[in-house]
């Protein structure tokens, strides 16, 4: 058992050393040092996805069974790449602007975001990734096996299935640890990436290794090579011209179609110019992949013995000539194309699933509600996982049943078949304006049928699935049914007849559906967007109105992108459409970033459902509709203007109303304000005057009395003072004439001292803090500062109803700024008094509680004067305010 | 006298200092320092003058007019209003209300004997 | 130096640009026509030998890699396009 106990450690090390690395890679980019993970090399190495252990070990087999006709399957993905110009780049550029996660998630978005769409295409790419995800595990099973025949000291063979079980477990792991871990599916996997990386280079370093060793070890050079070529049973070329031209097709459909190339090659891309280097470079590594494999071929159909499984001559070949070392490589090489392909077709499957059946059926079963109450993040994640090792354990399923027999090597082509069938609906939704919903499902399921009927199911061979009868006679005895001689095309080899067939079938019934049907709306505009995709005009809005609730959009996009991002995103919205604090105008272009930006997460219809669901209402007027209409371009085009602009009027109107309403607001304050000033004025002078006449005009008081009314009077005078200092503090820093005393102190001791001076010591609220982060040096007016913490902290202990009330004040430091939430659990500020709340004498309701309503109004203007601002923060479960200062305040801004 | 007043004010200094006067003068004096239960203190001390504050927790001392007004039993009652606020606006709608008469605060001491005496001897 | 060379010299870039990216669309059809020559060759009177054909097919690979490499160095994805709209007008 000696090179089989040798093969497994290498094979846990190998698996450790890929865990170390995708971890340092995320490691490396979570802290931002991670520039070299984002090169053009590892992008390119990434593709090489492509080659799998079907690749790896099969194309030997391939070649010793048909000679060069296996090179078919690299020239098609070489001429996709080298015509990049034409296709990938458009690809790429679609994938990106629109956010895109998935193959599937291309073509329902393109469709108008139609989401049967995407569940049709994640099925078939269920189906036709499935067995190959088995193929992958057989091929590790296998190439096991063969170590364990020439391994004399072995008495029995290692259990088949339990080698496969543990694979399929340890990628599962693997994908889920590395794969799902952010939910953005733009936002890359980084890990992942630089791991198949390095698995791309150890397998082409194990076959040219290999390949080195067969023609100068073991056939005496090229010269000896060539003659063994010539000598073998595939010396003659011998291809037929319908499956050397078909299968180039069929690959290079493929290359563009598989679920696992595009998230590599689409979703993952970094930069759209390391496709310039990818352009040349994987054709390369393809041309490499290849060089050695005839040769190998020939020499082992030489060397090995009669009925020596030819799949593994890579691997029998050393280890016949006892070279143990160049077979672990070897073996190394197989392992690396198999696990590379199950993680990253494992990723793109699950993403498929959970964004096109698990999350619109949560969706539909929790309603609408679930947005903005539930955790739909949490949700997502858990989907895509539960995704993953559902993907990986149906491919461990399909092997066990299968039988791990003959049937599964030739699934590799016929699973290209099935995956093809997305190219007319891809390429017309890239290319062809008028492609349709209805042309892309009608044809899709027709090809989809054609390619089960006549390839799929016939895999199984007679009487699995289909009973001979049918193969003989055809479907219900109609002999034009035959899965193998569809119309009566007899004589052609399956495969071939297969994709003329399903693309023949599958092409006609798009174009004559998408001729014969009427567009929506929604998707002649998406239809324009990716068609045009290259014109850099303003894309017209997607969303009209402004019912919509910004508010509502905040909760939803913070349960979804997480409350930090959100919040960035609405900021930085709102600041450019100048308006001040977190919540921006719902317009259309801030409607459509936030959707685009949603559908990175959980995928174009989903996000579009959940924004219409809040907006509601039509996502795209009958203008809108105009405006892409190909026709009257020219003129629509001025007519959207127009009608942009009218919106623009209309939102303006809006504004100037809110300010008008806020004008009145504040003057109905300042009328308010006087008998308020008034009052607070007159009510303590009512006691000193009373209670002086009483001193004065009462001749008996006692001493006690006298001493107890005379304190009376004192007190009320200092709440006069008090008062009038506000006044005049708050007109000191509006006039900007504050003297700021700049001191260097620590966060946590002023947030103790705002506490303790607030009163918060025996009362009944509670403040929850996090003395790790306040672990802060600033420097600023301290005392300034405190009295600003002093009095957002006296007004939740005045005013908050939570039961029992708890403040929590959270800071974060980003880029040298100090951000200090204070959220507390009450009812919070509404809607309309948010907007005023600062203002001076805006005392929330008639209640008494507090001071003559200058507080937060003088807290802004310190604020302000420190460099930093306080501002409340929407969207949280009770009143929150945000106060932000630079950790050092800079002395030239006095 | 002996006659019962009941003030209804929140700043407890204020309601010291009118306690004091008029305990001093032979009222009795009972206070209740908000809003929400005026009514149902004026109802259980069935006082012969009550004496209200315009700015109350809880409610208005407007609305608490109008409800005294409303209640049979103490339509006739005299109500002295207090006020902080001493726009002309406020001592109309005092008026309106059925005040039985209005003062403005700061207010002397002497004023509000006269005011007292005059309204429930009259 | 002179102001008036400046359009030129951009104008000249912008066309060459134009003609690589007309040779960008057409090397997969170029590359996707020779590749089926070998297919020619199997009529003949004398069988080719897998070796040749295989000699040829490695070849022209080799060759397309290196062509493609030339044209994506001087050909930018993200803002060709811009170039060339402007290049159309200018």
């Amino acid at each position: 058992m000696a090179i089989l106990n040798v093969l497994i450690l290498v094979c846990v090390l190998y698996v450790v050393l890929l865990f170390v690395v995708a971890f340092g890679a995320d490691r490396a980019a979570a802290q931002g040092r991670g520039s070299w993970l984002a090169s053009p090399l590892v992008y390119t190495l990434s593709l090489s996805i492509y080659c799998t252990a079907w690749t790896f070990y099969g194309a030997v087999g391939f070649a010793a069974r048909s000679g060069l006709e296996f090179v078919t399957i690299y020239l098609g993905p070489t001429l996709v790449m080298i015509g990049w110009w034409w296709t990938l780049r458009r690809l790429v550029r679609v994938g990106r602007s629109q956010r895109i996660t998935s193959i599937a998630d291309l073509i329902s978005s393109r469709y108008g975001k139609s989401n049967l769409l995407a569940v049709l295409v994640t099925v078939l790419a269920v189906i036709g990734t499935t067995p190959y995800i088995a193929l992958q595990l057989q091929s590790v099973t296998l190439s096991f096996a063969a170590f364990a025949e020439t391994d004399l000291a072995a008495t029995t063979l290692p259990d088949m299935q339990s080698t496969a079980l543990w694979v399929a477990m340890g990628l599962a792991l693997f994908t889920i640890l590395f794969g799902t871990r952010n939910l953005d599916a733009n936002e890359r996997h980084h890990g992942v990436v630089m791991a198949i990386a390095m698995e791309a280079v150890v397998k082409l370093c194990a076959l040219l290794a290999v390949g080195v060793f067969v023609v100068w070890g073991l056939a005496d050079g090229i010269a000896g090579t060539l003659d063994r070529i010539e000598a073998s049973e595939i010396a003659r070329f011998e291809v037929s011209s319908a499956r050397w031209v078909g299968l180039t097709m069929l690959s290079g459909a493929a290359f563009l179609c598989l679920p696992r190339m595009f998230q590599v090659m689409v979703v993952e891309n970094e930069n759209e110019d390391h496709l310039r280097t990818a352009v040349w470079a994987f054709p390369a590594y393809l041309m490499l992949m290849s060089l050695f494999v005839i040769p190998i071929a020939a020499v082992g159909l030489d060397m090995m013995p009669e009925g020596a499984n030819p799949d593994l001559f890579v691997l029998t070949l050393p280890l016949m000539d006892g070279r143990d070392g160049l077979a672990i490589l070897s073996f190394l090489g197989g392992f690396s194309s198999a696990t590379s392909m199950v993680i990253v077709a494992a990723i793109a499957l699950s993403t498929m699933v959970s964004n096109h059946v698990v999350m619109p059926i949560w969706l539909h079963f929790s309603g609408g509600a679930a947005m903005v109450s539930g955790d739909v993040r949490n949700v997502a994640l858990l989907a895509r996982r539960l995704s993953i090792a559902g993907v990986v354990f149906l491919g461990y399923l399909y092997f066990r049943l299968s039988g791990g027999g003959t049937a599964l090597a030739a699934i590799g082509l016929i699973a290209f078949v099935g995956v093809a069938q997305f190219l007319p609906a891809l390429m017309g939704g890239l290319f062809w304006r008028g492609a349709t919903k209805t042309g892309a499902l009608l044809g899709l399921s027709l090809g989809a049928a054609v390619w089960l009927y006549c390839l799929f199911l016939p895999s199984f061979g007679p009487s699995l699935i289909l009973p001979q009868s049918v193969f003989d006679h055809g479907l219900w005895g109609l002999t034009w049914l035959r899965p193998y001689a569809l119309f009566g095309a007899e004589g052609m080899d399956p495969v071939v007849h297969a994709v003329m067939w399903s693309m023949l079938i599958n092409t006609s019934v798009f174009v004559a559906g998408s001729l014969l049907s009427f567009p929506q709306p929604l998707e002649r505009l998406q239809g324009a967007q990716f068609v045009n995709v290259f014109d850099h005009s303003g894309t017209p809005g997607g969303w009209t109105g402004g019912m919509a609730q910004s508010e509502d959009l905040l909760i939803m996009s913070q349960r979804i992108m997480g409350a930090r991002e959100a919040q960035a995103l609405f900021a930085a919205a709102a600041q450019r459409q100048g308006v001040a604090g977190y919540l921006p105008e719902p317009s259309p272009d801030f409607l459509q970033e936030l959707e685009r930006v949603l559908s990175g997460s959980v995928g174009a219809a989903t996000a579009h459902a959940m924004i219409s669901q809040i907006v509601g209402g039509a996502a795209v007027s009958v203008e809108d509709l105009m405006a892409v209409a190909d026709e009257t371009a020219q003129i629509m085009e001025y007519s959207s203007q127009l009608e942009a602009k009218s919106q623009e009027l209309a939102r303006t109107a809006r504004q100037l109303r809110e300010a008008n309403e806020k004008l009145t607001q504040i003057s109905v304050q300042k009328d308010g304000f006087l008998s308020q000033i008034s009052h607070e004025l007159r009510t303590p002078m009512t006691s000193i005057r009373a209670f002086s006449e009483i001193l004065r005009d009462t001749g008996d008081l006692s001493a006690q009395e006298q001493s107890k009314y005379a304190s009376i009077i004192h007190d009320e005078a200092v709440r006069l003072t008090r008062l009038l200092d506000d006044l005049l503090d708050l007109s000191v820093l509006e006039n900007g004439q504050v003297v700021l005393n700049t001191q260097t102190g620590r966060l946590d001791d002023l947030l103790d001292r705002a506490e303790r001076a607030a009163g918060v010591q025996g009362g009944a609220l509670r403040v929850v803090r996090d003395r790790l982060a306040e672990d802060v040096e600033l420097t600023s007016d301290l005392d300034r500062l405190a009295q600003v913490f002093i009095n957002l902290i006296a007004n939740a202990r005045k005013y908050c109803d939570g039961q029992p009330p708890v403040l929590t004040i959270r800071p974060t430091i980003t880029d040298g700024q100090l951000v200090l939430d204070f959220s507390d659990n009450g009812s919070g500020i509404p809607a309309k008094q948010q907007a005023v709340i600062f203002e001076k004498f805006s005392r929330i309701g008639e209640t008494k509680a507090g001071g003559a309503g200058l507080g937060l109004a003088i807290c802004r203007e310190i604020m302000a004067r420190l460099g930093g601002s306080v501002s409340y923060l929407p969207g949280q479960k009770g009143a929150a305010f945000r106060v932000s200062l630079p950790l050092e305040m800079r002395l030239a801004a006095q | 006298m002996g006659k019962k007043v009941l003030l209804i004010e929140d700043e407890p200094n204020i309601i010291e200092a009118v306690s004091f006067i008029l305990s001093r003068d032979g009222w009795d004096v009972k206070t209740h320092s908000n809003g929400h239960d005026a009514m149902e203190a004026v109802r259980l001390r069935e006082p012969d003058l009550i004496i209200l504050d315009v700015m109350l927790p809880g409610k208005s001392g407007f609305d608490i007019l109008a409800e005294i007004r409303v209640d049979a039993d103490f339509a006739a009652t005299p109500v002295l209003m207090l006020t902080a606020r001493g726009q002309t606006k406020d001592r109309e709608m005092a008026e309106r209300a059925g005040a039985s008469q209005y003062m403005t605060k700061p207010f002397s001491n002497a004023d509000v004997l006269a005011a007292v005496r005059d309204l429930v001897g009259a | 130096m002179n102001p008036e060379r400046g359009p030129v010299f951009l104008a000249r870039r912008t066309y060459r640009r134009r003609r690589l990216a007309d040779g960008a669309r057409l090397l997969p059809v170029l590359g996707g026509v020779l590749f089926c020559v070998p297919l020619l060759w199997k009529g003949g009177a004398r069988a080719l030998g897998t070796a040749e054909a295989m000699f040829y097919v490695f070849g022209l690979w080799a060759v397309l890699v290196a062509i493609s490499g030339v044209i994506s160095r001087h050909l930018r994805a993200s803002d060709i396009e811009e170039d060339l709209t402007d290049g159309e007008e200018g």
